[in-house]
């Protein structure tokens, strides 16, 4: 479904990403993992078109979309959830639901979808009205996830979901991400907690210093002794 | 606030005080003009512009958060296409049903000349930027007379066609059915219709689809992207409304005054309009009106009011009224951001805001 060949991505003369090559299945979920600066963010943010790659392609159910702009993304059926939860934090949940749907104008299918939210995110739909800056990090990660679905997307891209969120948070934004990926539903999951994400995930890509260094079945990296030295603290 | 919250819910409560709020602007001028006399109906149809200029740049600040400091230069490029346009200037005399629509066009072309250089930039280096923008537009006009004359440099240009309604002038009495109409009764009904034409699409706005992207820009861009709004073309959207809003308040002005040159486009002009978005209240629409009522009127009333309220304590006047008039408003500015951070009427988001409350 995604297939990136030699991406590259460059502030100024430093390269981030040293020309990656991956590739995303259709309903699968993969896990991009590696160290703090390993470039993992730079990749999704090059794919996510928030910064120009220096080269490469990215191509998305066969259609190349590397130079796409940002918003023509999501009617293309890629839907970003950013790092550090970007909510609107002055607008209350359901505004930010509705904005989540921005592209889309079937009124009656929108409110279905809110409910449906609401199904997957209970907490959400008991502070409907309240503003989405008052919530706690946990509560606005699944808003923030919850809007990147109301687009209704093909493909979903997680940037760091469990970023400074308390371990009981980080389990139910997991069982969610699970669950959302069981319908169905394509994920790249970009993640610095490497043990969660490679078992939430089937396959892995492990990033250091802009390359990919080894690849694999998620449950392969989690036993490969050079991951669990590196990055699972054994 | 309790009781204009009720009016949302009461059909007949608010077409009763529709009706009264109309009745009301009606007869205004003919109060205002026997009580108080043309110099305060003069200060009035001041006021209905600079609510026109309010509402265009709280469109830039208050609703996209993006923050102009030079938006006067709108108001100029308005006024001036009027000027150049109906004036001995060129012998041009085109009635106004051509010039604002144009003068509108020509300012929003000019708002997004500003906008898409600066797409990229926000808060205080946008406001630098803009500001600059203004002070170039001004030092243009002030130059454009050499080497070929198109501006008439700070001389300004004089003799400017009044606006003409239907072939009646507006700045001779008009006399309606055997009933005379002053000219600065007209002016003021025509501003107001106006001015009211502009609060009409200004809440037709916010309530759109666009107007929730502006928001959203406003309060995280890159959610904006990652929701699909393509920010460049919506902020872009933003400063060619606001601008528009600008022109056409810039036309009316230099009818008005049947005067324009380029002092009147100062940085202090551009710092005044947005006082009135910010001291009203960001991003709503009646507190963005009452910011521009309250502005234009305070700084008269200080200029007007301290001579004799100084003569009737001391029994003389120490201090120059003039020189007492903005220190007075300063310290009025003071006051109400000390004590109503958010706008003496703010919107809700914004009280929210400065709360952080629930809703």
């Amino acid at each position: 479904m995604l297939e990136v060949t030699g991406l590259r991505v460059a502030y100024g003369g430093i390269q981030a990403v040293r020309g990656i090559n991956f590739h995303v299945a259709e309903g699968e979920m993969v896990a991009l993992i590696g160290a703090n600066g390993a470039g993992k963010t730079s990749t999704l943010k090059a794919l996510a078109r928030l910064l120009n790659a220096a080269g490469g392609s990215v191509r998305f159910r066969g259609e190349e979309i590397s130079k796409l702009a940002p918003h023509a993304l999501v009617s293309a059926g890629i839907a970003l959830v950013p790092e550090g939860r970007g909510v609107f934090p002055r607008m209350s949940i359901v505004e930010n639901l509705q904005m989540g749907a921005y592209c889309r104008s079937d009124k009656d299918a929108i409110a279905a979808d809110i409910e449906h939210i609401f199904g997957l995110f209970p907490r959400l739909k008991e502070r409907a009205r309240q503003m989405a800056g008052t919530m706690s990090g946990g509560e606005q990660q699944m808003l923030a996830l919850g809007r990147a679905l109301m687009s209704r997307p093909k493909m979903l891209l997680l940037d760091e979901p469990s970023m400074g969120l308390a371990p009981i948070m980080v389990q139910k934004i997991f069982e969610v991400i699970r669950t959302v990926a069981s319908e169905g539903m394509t994920v790249l999951l970009v993640e610095q907690n490497a043990k969660l994400a490679l078992e939430t995930s089937q396959r892995g890509y492990v990033m250091e210093s802009g390359e990919i260094t080894l690849t694999g079945d998620a449950a392969d990296l989690l036993s490969d002794p050079k991951v669990r030295a590196a990055y699972l603290g054994e | 606030m309790m009781r204009f919250e009720a009016l949302r819910h009461d059909k007949r409560a608010a077409i009763a005080a529709t009706v009264l709020i109309g009745i009301l602007l009606a007869v205004a001028p003919f109060l205002i003009g026997s009580a108080a006399g043309s110099t305060w109906l003069r200060i009035v149809d001041f006021a209905l512009l600079y609510i026109m200029l309010a509402l265009g740049l709280n469109i830039v600040v208050g609703f996209a958060g993006l923050l102009d400091m030079g938006y006067i230069a709108f108001y100029a490029v308005g006024a001036y296409m009027y000027a150049l346009l109906a004036s001995p200037q060129f012998g041009l005399h085109l009635p106004m049903w051509a010039i604002l629509p144009a003068g509108a066009a020509v300012a929003g072309i000019f708002g997004v000349l500003l906008g898409a250089p600066t797409l990229r930039l926000r808060g205080d280096y946008l406001a630098i930027v803009t500001l600059g923008f203004g002070e170039i537009i001004r030092i243009f006009l002030n130059n454009l007379n050499a080497p070929v004359n198109i501006t008439n440099g700070p001389q300004g240009i004089s003799g400017i066609d009044p606006i003409r309604i239907g072939g009646v002038s507006l700045s001779k009495p008009i006399d309606l059915f055997g009933f005379t109409l002053p000219s600065l009764h007209a002016y003021y009904y025509l501003f107001l219709a106006l001015a009211l034409a502009i609060v009409f699409v200004t809440i037709r706005l916010e309530n759109s689809r666009i107007g929730r992207a502006w928001v959203a820009i406003r309060e995280d861009e890159i959610a904006a992207k990652a929701c699909g709004i393509n920010t460049r073309n919506i902020k872009l959207l933003a400063f060619a409304m606001g601008a528009s809003f600008g022109g056409v308040a810039g036309g009316l002005f230099a009818g008005f005054q049947a005067f324009v040159s380029p002092e009147s486009f100062s940085l202090m002009e551009s710092v005044m309009v947005l006082c009135m978005v910010v001291l009203g209240g960001m991003g709503n629409i009646p507190g963005v009106i009452l910011g521009g009522i309250l502005l234009t009127i305070l700084p008269e009333l200080f200029r007007h009011g301290a001579g004799p309220v100084q003569q009737a304590v001391f029994g003389k006047i120490l201090l120059d009224p003039e020189a007492l008039r903005m220190l007075l408003f300063g310290l009025a500015l003071i006051v109400v951001m000390l004590y109503r951070p958010a706008g003496l009427w703010p919107s809700t988001r914004r009280r929210r805001e400065f709360k952080g409350g629930a809703a």
